[in-house]
């Protein structure tokens, strides 16, 4: 189910949540958990492409928030520093899953789900170019998804990106360059390109 | 300069990244390009249709947020439970660690005595 945003927190109160959390409080972080649900589900599933995936990876993530807390500096936002933990979730998650089930799935592959496509509810919310957005998206081996979601719609630096994935900034590069092309030529093709949009 | 070596880098200045790094020759190549320029254009819409994605949230079916903070609590108590018995470990060692020593300034203080009877007895 799709829905159009999520409460906004004001960063005064998140950065109070987060004191409290570091100080031993576990009902602020509880409250942490629950503002920041929607977003961490919403990033994992973009990365993993799968809803149990999703679930996985998000409990991984607040598991490991919940313990590394402590050194959480606070230069940057709470919630830059859960999608990388998320991020990182993810990466670990999908590397186990292709060697797990290699055999089911081809490597860089996924099978693209149709759970944002065929929900009427959010076909009714989203307009044509966001469905065919999320369509295209799946359909991007995880690797180059993964770097292009962080990167376009998360907007984190391309060194985070790097650390988190275990990947050379130079390498995230490429694969968001190889991204964007692939999706630019599905939604976005020049002429000439129409008939090759389909084939990624 | 081609159009082929000009696509690796269009994805990049659409996100005005990189522009710095243009070549004179790209650059003079990019003013006369239509096609090239239009490939950006369509690369900056890309982007921004991606960044719009920023504001839309799933929601995951219901009861798993409890889930999490259920395994957020046990890994809680697991926590609390290895800290604890962490300090009993400490206890335990700092008592047989205490024990020992008194064991041993014993064994010193008896065998000092023997030793000034045997010193006694021949005297």
């Amino acid at each position: 189910m799709v829905c159009a945003g999520s409460n906004p927190v004001m960063p005064e109160a998140m950065a109070d949540l987060v004191a409290a959390a570091r100080g031993g409080d576990k009902s602020a972080f509880d409250e942490l958990v629950r503002v920041t649900f929607p977003d961490t589900y919403t990033l994992a599933y973009r990365l993993v492409g799968h809803e149990e995936d999703a679930r996985d990876v998000v409990q991984e993530a607040y598991l490991r928030a919940y313990r590394g807390l402590g050194n959480f500096r606070g230069d940057a936002q709470f919630t830059t520093w859960l999608y990388r933990i998320t991020a990182n979730c993810a990466s670990t998650h999908l590397g186990k899953r292709r060697r797990h089930r290699h055999e089911e799935m081809p490597d860089d592959d996924l099978v693209p789900d149709t759970h944002f496509v065929g929900d009427p509810a959010a076909q009714s919310d989203a307009t044509a170019l966001r469905a065919e957005l999320h369509t295209a998206l799946q359909a991007l081996p995880p690797k180059l998804r993964a770097v292009v979601v962080l990167r376009d719609v998360y907007d984190l630096p391309h060194e985070a990106i790097a650390e988190e994935l275990g990947i050379s900034e130079s390498a995230a590069k490429v694969r968001l360059h190889r991204a964007r092309r692939q999706l630019r030529e599905r939604l976005f093709p020049l002429p000439g390109e129409e008939g090759a949009s389909h084939a990624v | 300069m081609r159009c082929e070596d000009l696509t690796e880098l269009a994805s990049a200045m659409a996100d005005e990244e990189q522009t710095e790094l243009l070549t004179l020759q790209a650059q003079e190549h990019l003013e006369t390009c239509l096609r090239c320029q239009a490939e950006i254009a369509q690369y900056r819409k890309l982007i921004k249709a991606l960044r719009v994605l920023r504001a839309e949230v799933l929601v995951p079916a219901p009861g798993f947020l409890n889930d999490v903070l259920t395994s957020l609590e046990e890994a809680g108590e697991r926590g609390g439970l290895r800290l604890l018995l962490g300090g009993r470990k400490a206890a335990y060692a700092g008592g047989l660690a205490m024990a020992t020593a008194a064991g041993a300034a014993g064994v010193i203080v008896l065998v000092g005595r023997s030793r000034q009877r045997r010193i006694g007895l021949a005297g």
